[in-house]
């Protein structure tokens, strides 16, 4: 077996990856970029449709074309690059990471002084559902059905109900009517959609597909394949309201119900996960609690804009260089997140000994609110403020924090609203 | 009253437009974009066409295309089915014009991939670290 040595392992090639590596080598470090797949770009390959990058290019790109800027990137940064690439395992040796990768060449170990997972995230699938009935062919998750139109050239259903309101799925409704299918509407259990307003405008409103609140599909008929579902709806406690079931024939179901961090090798190398965001522990530079193991992207949590994926993967790349370079030595403060009004806050730390970077804390709302005053404050003292118009859960707001501005006998920092400008709930 | 989300950006403001006074009263938007595309979405909607064209290359199926810019939503079906009727034979780069002037909106449909880096076997790009020993 060939043994290999490098500064900083860069796990996946997706926008984070790809602005992490390229980072890593801009601070100095031998770097390597490990992707499974045979291209570089991750999800982004498949996400024809536009919308990405408004913030970093000021432009309105496709996912392939946002991701062929950071493919032109690594080329001309002349990054070592290995696709068709697969971490199969990996481990912890002293201060390193041993990572087991293997492509068509067989099985090299590499020794990695840091790591950086950005290994993106996974939908959650019809398992993770409770739907009642068989599981025949015709059910899939958003994204398959994405890989299958976009990329195969396949239409995979002719008549379909989209089950759960995210981005994907909405995504999917408008793909899959403009090459043909049916799509009947989509099923959203909560009363709340879970994607972007845009997104309902743009993908249903203007082709008048329907968005079902507060109902869902509880069982799926058909052997072979789907011959039909039952819709129904729900109350509060998500429990089916009888007499409210009503039958459509349809031949798939499409499932729009969630993203979920991926963290195998993260766990594989013991990193403490957050049960909050499926992703990591991490610090502002998305250093994980085991010292030399980054995680930046939808590894870290899903987010919803791929310009702060970049981001993330920017800051992780740079602090994984710096850590090789030699800084060793952490001061952690805990942010904690009133989680009465708020679903997650991340970083969950801040290391005081980095105060260069800066801090940007990304938060998702537990409710949508409307005008509303979101702080950070250490004792009692505010430290980062911003008023923002209106909150909603499916996006994901930015605050950021200026360090230096923390006083040094502080030992951990809240984020949560202003109380007295929480204005009601929007009806 | 009319009621419009902008699709501008991702903050997706809503917005309230009242036609019955003159000039329009838009209020909502948490920008000066949000006021050209209320006037716009009122008047003549647009929108860009995203979608995938056939290719005569085996190894890729799909090529990613897009209109440079946008075109009347009224004609996003029928630019839909000029471009399943297009198919790639050549190597186009991201940017390419593929069809210049599609179904008379006077907006091109372009490629947002490049078919030759989808088509290159693995490996070539970068430098393999444990290749040759
Ligand atoms: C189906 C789908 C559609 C999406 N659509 C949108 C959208 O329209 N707009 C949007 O803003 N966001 C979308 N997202 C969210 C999207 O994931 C992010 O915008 C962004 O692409 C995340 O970048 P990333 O680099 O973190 O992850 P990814 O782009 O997912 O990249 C992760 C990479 O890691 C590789 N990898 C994983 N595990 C290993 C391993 N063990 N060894 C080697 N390589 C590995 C994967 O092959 C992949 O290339 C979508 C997500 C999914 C799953
Ligand atoms: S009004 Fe401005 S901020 Fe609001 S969605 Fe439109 S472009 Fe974005």
């Amino acid at each position: 077996m060939i043994v290999r040595n490098v500064d900083v392992a860069v796990l996946g090639a997706g926008p984070a990856g790809m602005a992490a590596a390229l980072a890593a080598a801009r601070g100095g470090a031998d770097t390597v970029l490990i992707e499974r797949e045979s291209h570089l770009g991750g999800i982004l390959k498949q996400c024809v449709h536009d919308g990405f990058g408004l913030v970093r290019f000021g432009e309105k790109l496709s996912g392939p074309e946002y991701a062929g800027r950071f493919v032109r990137m690594v080329r001309e940064a002349g990054l070592a690059v290995l696709t068709s690439t697969f971490v199969a395992e990996a481990c912890r040796d002293g201060d390193e990471s041993i990572l087991m990768l293997v492509d068509r060449r067989g099985v090299t170990e590499l020794h990695a002084k840091a790591v950086v997972l950005a290994t993106g995230c996974r939908e959650r699938s019809a398992r993770q559902v409770m739907i009642q009935g068989t599981r025949p062919a015709g059910v899939m998750t958003a994204g398959a059905a994405q890989y299958y139109v976009n990329v195969l050239g396949y239409l995979p259903t002719t008549r379909c109900v989209i089950l759960g309101s995210g981005d994907i799925g909405l995504i999917m409704a408008r793909r899959l009517t403009l090459e043909g299918a049916e799509v009947l509407g989509v099923f959203e259990a909560k009363s709340i959609p879970s994607g972007l307003s845009r997104n309902i405008a743009q993908c249903l409103d203007d082709f008048g597909i329907e968005l079902h609140l507060s109902r869902t599909v509880t069982r799926i008929f058909g052997d072979d394949r789907v011959e039909a579902v039952e819709t129904a709806a729900v109350d509060e406690k998500m429990r089916p309201v009888a007499g409210t079931e009503e039958r459509l024939s349809c031949d798939g179901v499409i499932l729009s119900v969630g993203l979920i961090p991926e963290n195998e090798v993260a766990e594989a190398l013991d990193v403490p996960i957050d049960p909050a965001t499926r992703g990591p522990l991490m610090d502002q530079n998305g250093q994980t609690q085991v010292l030399g193991v980054f995680v930046c992207g939808n590894a870290s949590h899903v987010n919803d804009l791929v310009d702060y994926v970049s981001e993330s993967g920017e800051r992780a790349g740079a602090a994984a260089a710096a850590f090789v370079a030699g800084r060793r030595t952490r001061r952690l403060l805990p942010v904690i997140a009133d989680s009465t009004v708020l679903l997650y806050a991340v970083p969950q730390f801040v290391d005081m000994d980095a105060p260069e970077s800066g801090a940007v804390v990304y938060f998702r709302s537990r409710e949508e609110l409307g005008v509303t005053v979101v702080q950070v404050t250490a004792g009692g003292e505010t430290v980062a403020r911003h008023r923002y118009q209106h909150l909603r859960p499916p996006e994901m707001e930015r605050l950021e924090i200026d360090l230096s501005r923390i006083p040094f006998d502080i030992t951990f920092l809240n984020i949560g609203t202003e109380s007295v400008a929480v204005a009601e709930v929007k009806s | 009253m009319r009621k419009l989300t902008c699709i501008v950006c991702p903050s997706g403001c809503s917005i309230n437009v009242n036609q019955d006074v003159d000039p329009w009263s838009i209020v909502g938007n948490l920008c000066p974009r949000g006021i050209d595309f209320a006037r716009k979405e009122l008047t003549n909607p647009t929108r860009t066409v995203c979608s995938t064209a056939r290719t005569s290359f085996a190894t890729v199926r799909r090529l990613p295309v897009r209109t440079r810019g946008e075109v009347p939503l009224a004609s996003v079906r029928s630019v839909m089915s000029e471009i399943s009727r297009l198919i790639v034979d050549r190597e186009a780069r991201t940017g390419d014009t593929l069809i210049e002037d599609v179904v008379g909106t006077g907006v091109a449909v372009v490629a947002t991939a490049d078919l030759a880096d989808l088509m290159e076997e693995e490996d070539c790009d970068g430098r393999p670290i444990c290749s040759g020993d």
